[in-house]
């Protein structure tokens, strides 16, 4: 690290804001359902994911070698692109928590960086392979894998166990979500720490810094885990209200079943080859236990525009990084410009966040629906609710037919994306 | 563009079985807790219950385990 430029500098500081804004937007995942059980009280539960991703982030660095090398071609991108892919991601992330909406960030950093890269080097510079089969199709498959797990799981132990509650059962379940919420934070920790830690060293690449292949160097490593701690005790409380409380409503058993189906899919995924994202596997395994539950209903306009976000995620990302790369191809003032679109944007939405505020003490209350701004907001970008529903609904049908089948060779086309 | 069906499918296939043999494991071994909880509040004790819950507990500890193992390796 000889000398760092401004415009590195920058872009470093822009990735560690990121890392946070992740941390935040995915304490939902790890979290909620320990929250809205009441397996955990909020800032406990918060404390405990945030440690876990600290430690998280220093347990491996394979997934920060593979993001570089993955969607985009490292060679003859700039340092700006980076930069501009990560306004992209960051804006959408924070807007999704706005109004209240687990998406995927990791998706939203794959959108700011495709967006980023075709603005600057045009069509070419992106593998469009990579982003079906490492998107697209995961984003169709997460919540399908973990929904159907968690819902047959969910009938297994009312099957087994009953409905009936006593000291025993309500310690347990609580016991067993607290290991299951552990394991996925631990897990989100090694895998979104060091995807910043991968578009860190990625930059540093870029600007000269390091050799191309080296590792993260221990500063980038530490400032990263600290950074997506840091955002996961701040606690995305938006978020985690609607995955808790919003989707369905959840019994300890229920969240169990969500949360170890969660797990399970994500560890799978990341060790036998097809990775699938965290939030819609997380998603997906709550509106399967809500399914499981007799009686139990899965909120499907909740789901709808959960399911509009996703397939916006990667298209509005790259739309506001390309817009951000267009800048910064006009020189120092307009790379000025959108560092200052940034903080004005961040700061907007935090603004009107304010008007409704979500924290630790009004996490669980009953009442779920979003301020009339947002309502309005997404009234705006979202289709009509129910052709849309019966879309995703069939969709999900015909899933369940052909995701398992390893043979069929057409793809069904995710509904949900524009 | 090749879709690695095969990895798809047998992610499917481990996490479909995985988590419901940890679930269905768990919910055993709460479910014996509250007989043995059941039996001790009328004098009783139900030692084969209490046994089989902590085993099931035991085997959900070692699943817990791997799935570090596996994070960390």
């Amino acid at each position: 690290m000889e000398h760092i430029t401004l415009l590195l500098a920058i872009v470093v500081v822009t990735a560690l804001v990121f890392d946070f804004t992740n941390g935040f937007h995915d304490t939902a995942n790890a979290m909620a359902t320990t929250i809205s059980t009441g397996a955990m009280r909020p800032k406990a539960a918060v404390a405990m994911s945030a440690v876990l991703n600290l430690v998280g982030a220093f347990l491996s660095v394979e997934v920060a070698k593979t993001i570089s090398g993955g969607i985009i071609n490292e060679e003859g991108i700039r340092t700006e692109v980076i930069f501009a892919a990560l306004v992209g991601a960051i804006l959408w992330n924070l807007l999704t928590w706005l109004l209240g909406l687990p998406s995927s960030s990791s998706h939203a950093l794959f959108g700011g960086l495709i967006g980023a890269a075709v603005m600057s080097a045009g069509f070419s510079a992106v593998d469009g392979g990579t982003i079906v089969t490492k998107v697209l199709i995961p984003a169709v498959a997460a919540p399908v894998v973990a929904g159907l797990a968690a819902l047959v799981a969910t009938r297994l132990t009312y099957r087994i166990g009953g409905t009936a509650e006593n000291k025993a059962t309500s310690k347990g379940y609580r016991a067993g979500q607290i290991a299951s919420a552990g394991l996925v934070s631990l897990a989100h920790g090694t895998n979104d720490a060091q995807k910043t830690m991968g578009v860190i060293t990625l930059a540093l690449v870029t600007g000269g810094v390091l050799a191309p292949g080296s590792n993260p160097p221990m500063w980038v490593i530490v400032s990263a885990g600290v950074a997506i701690a840091l955002g996961t005790y701040l606690g995305g409380w938006r978020i985690i209200r609607t995955m808790g409380k919003g989707l369905t409503d959840l019994q300890p058993q229920q969240g169990f079943a969500a949360q170890t189906s969660a797990a399970t899919v994500i560890l799978a995924s990341s060790n036998l080859g097809f990775s699938l994202s965290t939030t819609q596997s997380c998603s997906g395994a709550v509106m399967g236990a809500g399914l499981g539950r007799k009686g139990g209903v899965v909120r499907w306009s909740t789901a709808t525009r959960m399911f509009v976000a996703w397939g916006l995620t990667l298209p509005a990302a790259g739309l506001v990084a390309a817009a951000a790369e267009f800048l910064t191809k006009q020189g120092p003032w307009g790379i000025a410009a959108v560092a200052v679109l940034l903080v004005a944007g961040s700061g907007a939405i935090w603004v009107i966040s304010r008007r409704k505020p979500v924290d630790h003490t009004n996490v669980t209350d009953d009442e779920i629906e979003p301020a009339g701004v947002v309502t309005t907001a997404i009234a705006a970008v979202s289709p009509p609710p129910i052709g849309v529903a019966e879309n995703v609904v069939a969709e999900s049908e015909a899933l369940k037919a052909t995701v398992p089948a390893p043979a069929p060779e057409s793809t069904p086309a995710p509904a949900a994306t524009v | 563009m090749k879709i690695d069906w095969a990895a798809l499918g047998s992610v499917f296939g481990v996490s479909l079985v995985v988590t419901v043999a940890l679930v269905g494991l768990f919910t055993l071994g709460v479910a014996g807790l509250s007989k043995q909880e059941a039996a001790a509040a009328q004098g009783g004790s139900a030692g084969l219950a209490r046994t089989g819950a902590y085993a099931c507990f035991a085997l959900c500890a070692a699943a817990v385990a791997f799935g570090i193992y596996l994070i960390v390796v």
